[in-house]
């Protein structure tokens, strides 16, 4: 098995929250701030790879039909283990992140996993799919935090950029600018998707001219 | 009694910060379901029910064994939030279903398929966990429950209706699907900021 192509995957061809469209809550509600993005995305790296982990490990000791509550107690373990350390060191975060650090536990892309991926692989291949996972995650919420940030605050991981005299777009730090942000960015990816068919299907359409010409031409020599 | 504030929650919950649009939870149900408004509808009343139930049993399980101050046995097991009420709607959920299966065919007939589906919807525990951190007292997070429940359902109903009429309209076609329900989720978002403005109580 490649393992690069098990990291790489996770990053663009099955990004989570932009191919996939999982963990769309958090990705919406913590994207405010570039910030709060890494926050969320280092936490989820973590309980992601730590489930992956174990599910991958005990996966052939837990009986098939009580697998997803064995599952969702190894994943909730791990997210009170997120959520005690982050109350701990990093208050400020804890608070902003709110709610949504304990509902990491329902957060479809690391169910997702265990279920689709760790459950059936051995424990190297399941921590480097998460890695790539997480990572397409937290690159998700970057990208979405940096649209919003830089329009709602003039900002980008509190350091000013825009210049002077820019009226910050309060609509972007609200709810509306999430949903928009996110649907303009998902339009991208499936625009970068449909160009490139077309670029495939012209270079199909060119080889396949190509070869009926040939076949004229020989026809025509017999 | 106090039911004046009981109101407050209530419009809180389905309009002030209405669970989908406002606070973010249940996204993956809300852009998932709301293709249809049939099933938007079931839906919407499977989340209802369940999280009425939801806010009732996770409160119960809060005070009664975990909250030191409330609990039998004065022991602080707090950290436990997460585990638990993760576990008590997902048995929950699958106690209901086998309740509704048996008692009222119909009702499974209609509701059925979204059940299973509910375990994962954030807005559930979403719920259970925002009832403790506002501090209500059970009969205000039950009501809590109820109305978020019914903000969900209401987004989702409002969105299957207009996805079905997008269903004719000429969208371009990168934005086809999931990126133009998104850009209506934010239009009805900020349809939905008018009534921050909204002063009850």
């Amino acid at each position: 098995m490649n393992l690069g192509k098990e990291f790489s995957k996770g990053l663009i061809a099955e990004n989570p929250v932009l191919r996939l469209a999982l963990g769309l809550c958090p990705a919406l509600a913590v994207s405010s701030s570039v910030f709060n993005a890494i926050g969320m995305g280092v936490s989820v790296i973590f309980v992601l790879t730590m489930s992956n982990l174990i599910v991958s490990l005990v996966r052939k000791g837990v009986p098939a039909k009580i697998r997803i509550p064995v599952y969702i107690v190894i994943i909730a373990t791990f997210v009170t283990i997120v959520e005690m350390v982050m109350a701990a060191y990093a208050p400020a975060l804890f608070r902003s992140l709110g709610i949504f650090v304990p509902l990491i536990v329902v957060n479809c892309i690391i169910l997702g996993r265990a279920e689709g991926f760790a459950s059936k692989n051995t424990v190297l291949p399941s921590i480097i799919d998460a890695w790539g996972m997480g990572v397409g995650f937290t690159l998700a919420l970057v990208m979405i935090a940096t649209v919003r940030e830089i329009l709602g605050n003039g900002t980008w991981f509190g350091i000013p950029v825009a210049p002077g005299g820019f009226e910050p777009v309060l609509l972007m730090m609200l709810a509306p600018g999430a949903f928009i942000t996110m649907g303009l960015l998902l339009a991208m990816f499936n625009w970068r998707d449909e160009v490139k068919a077309k670029k495939l299907k012209d270079e199909v359409v060119k080889r396949a001219g190509f070869i009926t010409q040939q076949a004229v031409h020989s026809g025509e020599a017999e | 009694m106090d039911w004046g504030n009981l109101f407050v929650i209530a419009v809180g919950s389905i309009l002030i910060n209405n669970f989908v649009l406002m606070r973010f939870l249940g996204i993956c149900p809300y852009i998932g379901v709301s293709k249809s408004l049939s099933s938007a509808i079931g839906m919407g009343m499977a989340v209802i029910f369940v999280m009425t139930i939801a806010s009732l049993v996770s409160w119960i399980v809060y005070v009664y064994l975990l909250d030191p101050a409330t609990n039998l046995w004065g022991v602080d097991l707090t950290f436990l939030r997460t585990i638990s009420f993760i576990l008590v709607i997902a048995s929950l959920v699958q106690f209901v279903e086998m309740v509704i299966q048996k008692t009222a065919p119909a009702l499974y007939q209609a509701l059925g398929i979204f059940l299973p589906l509910i375990t994962t919807n954030c807005a559930v525990l979403g719920v259970a966990v925002l009832n403790i951190d506002e501090g209500y007292n059970l009969l205000e997070a039950v009501v809590n429950g109820i109305a978020a429940g019914i903000g969900f359902t209401l987004a989702l109903v409002l969105m299957a209706g207009i996805r079905e009429r997008l269903d004719l309209a000429n969208v371009p076609k990168p934005l086809q699907g999931v990126p133009i329900a998104f850009i209506m989720a934010g239009m009805m978002a900020i349809a939905f900021l008018g009534f921050s403005g909204l002063s009850v109580g």
